[in-house]
């Protein structure tokens, strides 16, 4: 977003945003919530695979995962962790906690998350490309495996009425209107926590370790810090996109760690835009609304996601907002004295010269 | 009886054989990704897919043709492998010219259709296969059914088998080359895109033979191959993709571990591929037997 597009962003932004304050008013609030929160979910993926070119296959873990903390702790509060080492034994500790209210709650899912991004990303940032995803899919299987046999997450039934306290102790969520105000700030911050990291000098370093990661090793960068900060960061906002819809929904389960759902991002930021400022939005909005009306068809849900993966791959893979990014570019160059360089946006990564 | 560290005997060495069954089948599917991988650098998210198709193969050949498991051990991979080869043809081989992360994004979509396909004609509740080999001998310390000592022998022939047509024959030597410098075989006058072709075709062959001999132990479900192919990736990470050799030990010793843990802690079994993938990739990133770039 280097080009004379990025003065855009800002009034689209905030279109979006005026077009989110007066969304539900015409349309279900908790439908417009879910959006949300995986527009959220989606824009965290997409700062990993679009600005430092890290496709990972696995995070469902950090969404599904804070899911169940924030359920957890505004549920019933107290925390036991275990200690010890394979063979020897456990031990119990406990921390006596009372039912969280929900901001505590969902921040300290996301410091959760942000904590499980660390141990993570310290494992998988040690490849690239294909095997960083099988790496991500494989420790976000062995999370979803923890997950069905740790006492706290209730198994397969989930977390199950998970309480909606005020929030602030005031602003009333039990009425979805609030509560949809409050998720359309949540995602406000971290969509603009996202802005401000990929327009920031770190943001163009991870750029720049996208383009050529042996030229920014080279340059005297510490590429691995640098991916492992931006992993972190990304894994803490799509724990408070899980976090957020677990309130919402007042239900944490075992779907959300599913890799299952780490392909729905995937497919989400895919048909969106990869690398586009606003493309994991308007995926997310996409691919939720076409959940909702295809709920009936059963199976037919798989075969279609599976099929909208193998156009946009063959036929569109810079996604609706890519395309239409470089068909405003064509456009603009098309005008004499204009000649923006666009090639490359809302790919991954070109490897041709 | 006596027991050995407090298990005994007969359920050490059961849980033994299951590991060396599980084994062979993460040996058979990631020498197919491996060799891929090796051409055509696209990982084949589809393999699982392609495994569950081996399998229910062999029950279509059996349910709709009267076509018995010997039968359908050699026409379903075939069969299976074509459609491997018409889906290289079609898809993959329009993404060669970009990024690998594209091939491994259609192939992931290639596995939702035809999960969803046959999830929709067959349900998730499983078909059954009846065993052809029935019985079994008493060894003494274990009793070994026949059809299993059958899956372990047949995996380790044909992953030795396939390790030799690539190690040690001319037409290994021309798919060794073609995986270091395509455009330089291409110049001595052999087809290298029918080559990649035809090896896609042999690795999802491999993937559809784990199928079939899959079928009569696991009840053949549609399901069957997309959990399955996540640890099989694990194995790839932990062997590195380098050898042949490589990706066969490392099948074979990984499914032992998983087998011999649920022994010795069964509420690990599920997670310690993932732990020693993990730990391999702390020390040695490029995995056990595959080479520093």
């Amino acid at each position: 977003m280097t080009t004379s597009l990025k003065s855009w962003d800002m009034p689209v932004f905030a279109a979006f945003v005026a077009l989110g304050l007066v969304a539900p008013l015409f349309v279900y609030p908790v439908f417009l919530m879910k959006v949300l929160c995986f527009a959220l979910f989606a824009c965290a993926f997409n700062l990993l695979v679009g600005y430092v070119g890290l496709l990972s296959f696995g995070h469902a873990m950090f969404f599904g995962f804070a899911a169940y903390v924030a359920g957890h702790l505004a549920k019933i509060g107290t925390v036991q962790l275990p200690f010890g080492f394979p063979f020897v034994g456990w031990v119990w500790l406990t921390i006596p906690l009372p039912p969280l209210t929900p901001e505590l709650a969902i921040l300290a899912a996301t410091l959760v998350a942000a904590l499980l991004g660390l141990i993570v990303g310290l494992i998988a940032i040690r490849r690239q490309g294909i095997y960083f995803a099988m790496v991500t899919l494989a420790l976000a299987q062995m999370v979803f495996f923890l997950c069905v046999q740790a006492p706290f997450t209730g198994g397969e039934d989930g977390i199950q009425a998970i309480p909606r306290r005020p929030v602030f102790g005031l602003l009333p969520i039990t009425n979805d209107f609030v509560f949809y105000y409050v998720v359309l700030a949540i995602f406000c911050i971290g969509f603009l926590i996202i802005y401000r990291t990929i327009h920031s000098p770190f943001g163009q370093v991870l750029k720049a370790i996208r383009e050529n990661e042996a030229r920014a090793i080279s340059l005297g960068y510490a590429v691995d810090r640098f991916k492992l900060i931006a992993f972190v960061l990304s894994a803490s906002l799509a724990g408070l996109a899980g976090a957020t819809k677990a309130i919402v929904f007042q239900l944490a389960s075992l779907t959300d760690v599913t890799w299952q759902m780490s392909g729905e991002v995937v497919l989400m930021t895919l048909v969106g835009g990869l690398g586009t400022v606003f493309g994991p939005i308007v995926g997310a909005g996409i691919i939720i609304t076409m959940q909702n009306y295809l709920a009936g068809f059963g199976e037919w849900v798989l075969v279609i996601q599976g099929a909208i993966f193998v156009v946009t791959v063959l036929l569109f893979r810079r996604g609706i907002v890519g395309e239409l990014i470089a068909f405003a570019g064509r456009w603009q160059s098309s005008k004499p004295g204009r000649q923006d360089e666009l090639a490359g946006e809302g790919t991954v990564r070109p490897t041709t010269p | 009886m006596f027991e050995l560290l407090g298990v005994s005997p007969p359920a050490l060495f059961g849980q033994l054989l299951l590991g060396l069954i599980n084994g062979a089948f993460y040996a058979l599917l990631s020498l197919g990704l491996a060799v891929i991988f090796g051409l055509m650098n696209v990982i084949n998210f589809t393999h699982g897919a392609q495994y569950m198709m081996g399998a229910f193969g062999a029950w279509m050949l059996l349910n709709y043709l009267g076509i018995p498991y010997w039968g359908a051990l050699v026409l379903a991979p075939i069969l299976v492998g074509i459609t491997g080869v018409l889906v290289e043809r079609l898809f993959i081989s329009r993404l060669y010219h970009l990024d690998h992360l594209y091939g491994l994004l259609l192939t992931f979509g290639l596995a939702l259709v035809i999960e969803g396909l046959f999830r929709r004609e067959y349900g998730i509740s499983g078909l059954p296969y009846s065993n052809p080999l029935p019985g079994g001998t008493n060894l003494g310390f274990m009793f070994l059914p026949w059809y299993r000592a059958w899956v372990v022998a047949l995996s380790l022939v044909v992953c030795l088998a396939t390790w030799f047509i690539i190690e040690k024959t001319q037409l290994g030597s021309y798919l060794r080359a073609a995986t270091e410098r395509p455009d330089l075989v291409q110049a001595f006058g052999i087809n290298v895109p029918r080559m990649i072709t035809l090896t896609y075709g042999f690795g999802v062959g491999l993937a559809a033979l784990a199928g079939v001999l899959a079928a009569p132990i696991y009840s053949v479900n549609p399901v069957m191959g997309a959990n399955l192919i996540i640890v099989v990736f694990a194995v790839v990470v932990i062997g590195g993709m380098g050898s042949i050799m490589g990706s066969i030990v490392t099948g074979f010793g990984v499914g032992v571990i998983e087998g011999l843990t649920k022994v010795f802690w069964p509420e690990a079994s599920n997670t310690v591929i993932f732990v020693i993938m993990a730990i391999v990739l702390m020390v040695r990133p490029q995995g056990l037997f595959g080479t520093p770039k």
